[in-house]
């Protein structure tokens, strides 16, 4: 009985932290796209938009490495993106706690299915299925 | 459009998208997606791409609050997110190759059969049959506080649900919205899940089912900064309102009102799909 008691407290205490991590994302990704937006929107004052047709190839920030350039630079759209990419990685960083929290109740079978998701994400990170 | 009035525009309509959106359940991703592609003419790749993001935003935010009060079943969620990911990167995959008049068209469908969902009378399909081996592997049996008493629930039909996730997945990362709709069929009538679990835990996979097809629609440069920014921003603050205004008013008739202007949307989707043909 004792010992599925401080199962249940463990379980809590991940909950707590789970949610915590989740709203620390969002709202620090949310800022950081927020600062990016208004320099976006300074620079960009005079321009026109036009997204009528799909044109991937004039996105300058279409890769990890083309964003970290860009807010090296400091431009706005590029602080976007960054952004944004905080806000993609926040339930992806979700996962990696799950599969800690899990490590720590000795449940290897979500351990696993953790990894399993990490992988197909990766897959995909790596653009591998995408070029 | 000059890029500030654009993105004024797009700002005010994501607000009022994530607030109905919450208001009614639809999720703001349904409604933002046929306003940027009806009334701002704005490819549909890239109305996906934005929408997507603010799927992540919403869902996360919502989800820190309900994991928190421990309704959520993570190992449920987990265990299907891999059939929602697989699915979701599928979908996104597809959706490059596809054209977007089929987009528009597929997501109009969706559109109205969201609607309907919401209109329809929810049945409880819960029980306590705790026998399934399936179940019993992979420990999805669970329990839920509500107002002080833990009400234990079961599960069934796991490759059923399994199955219907995939498919749940796959919408998600082609048309870029978190068909919740479909994640509460698979996970109340197939799986007997109660509402408040299936809700919850639907919403808490949202997030990493939109990631996995975000990254995809990165690199395929279908997530533009200047439309994504107003989007997630907008429709973020609308249904953080939403939720708030949720708990203290009646939404029936609201839904019933909201379920027209969307079929109506759908439908001027699928006409524009069509004509573009």
């Amino acid at each position: 009985m004792d010992s599925v008691k401080k199962e249940n407290l463990n379980d809590k205490d991940i909950q707590l932290i789970l949610g915590t991590l989740l709203r620390a994302g969002v709202i620090i990704s949310m800022s950081i796209v927020l600062i990016g937006g208004a320099i976006f929107l300074v620079h960009h004052n005079g321009s026109i938009t036009d997204y009528k047709v799909f044109k991937p190839e004039l996105n300058k920030f279409s890769s990890i490495a083309g964003i970290f350039k860009g807010v090296l630079t400091f431009q706005g759209d590029a602080i976007v993106q960054f952004g944004i990419l905080m806000l993609i990685f926040t339930p992806i960083a979700r996962i990696v706690f799950a599969i800690f929290s899990f490590l720590i109740e000795r449940d290897y079978l979500y351990v696993l299915i953790g990894f399993i998701i990490l992988a197909i994400i990766t897959v995909s990170l790596n653009g591998g299925l995408t070029h | 459009m000059s890029v500030l009035l654009f993105t004024i525009i797009v700002l005010i309509g994501a607000f009022l998208a994530g607030l109905l959106g919450s208001l009614t359940g639809l999720g703001g991703g349904v409604i933002i997606i046929p306003l940027l592609t009806l009334a701002l003419n704005v490819d549909i790749h890239y109305a996906i791409g934005a929408s997507i993001v603010s799927v992540i935003a919403t869902s996360s935010g919502s989800a820190a609050a309900y994991v928190k009060e421990g309704i959520t079943n993570i190992r449920i969620g987990m265990f299907l997110e891999i059939a929602t990911t697989i699915g979701a990167i599928c979908g996104a995959i597809v959706a490059v190759y596809l054209n977007a008049n089929y987009i528009a068209i597929l997501f109009g469908c969706i559109l109205i059969f969201s609607a309907i969902m919401t209109l329809k009378k929810k049945v409880n399909h819960t029980t306590l049959d705790d026998t399934d081996k399936w179940a019993r592997f992979f420990k999805l049996n669970g329990s839920y506080p509500d107002r002080g008493v833990d009400h234990p629930y079961a599960v069934k039909h796991i490759p059923g649900g399994f199955f219907m996730m995939l498919f749940a997945g796959t919408l998600s990362g082609l048309l870029g919205i978190g068909s919740g709709a479909l994640k509460v069929i698979a996970m109340d009538n197939i799986m007997r899940l109660p509402f408040k679990v299936s809700t919850t835990t639907s919403n808490f996979m949202m997030g990493v089912t939109a990631a996995a097809s975000a990254v995809v629609y990165l690199h395929r440069g279908q997530i533009d900064p200047g439309i994504a920014m107003p989007v997630c921003i907008g429709v973020l603050t609308g249904a953080s309102l939403g939720s708030k205004v949720l708990l203290k008013t009646k939404t029936d008739k609201l839904k019933i009102v909201f379920a027209v202007v969307v079929v109506f949307l759908a439908l001027q989707m699928i006409y524009k799909g069509i004509s573009g043909l």
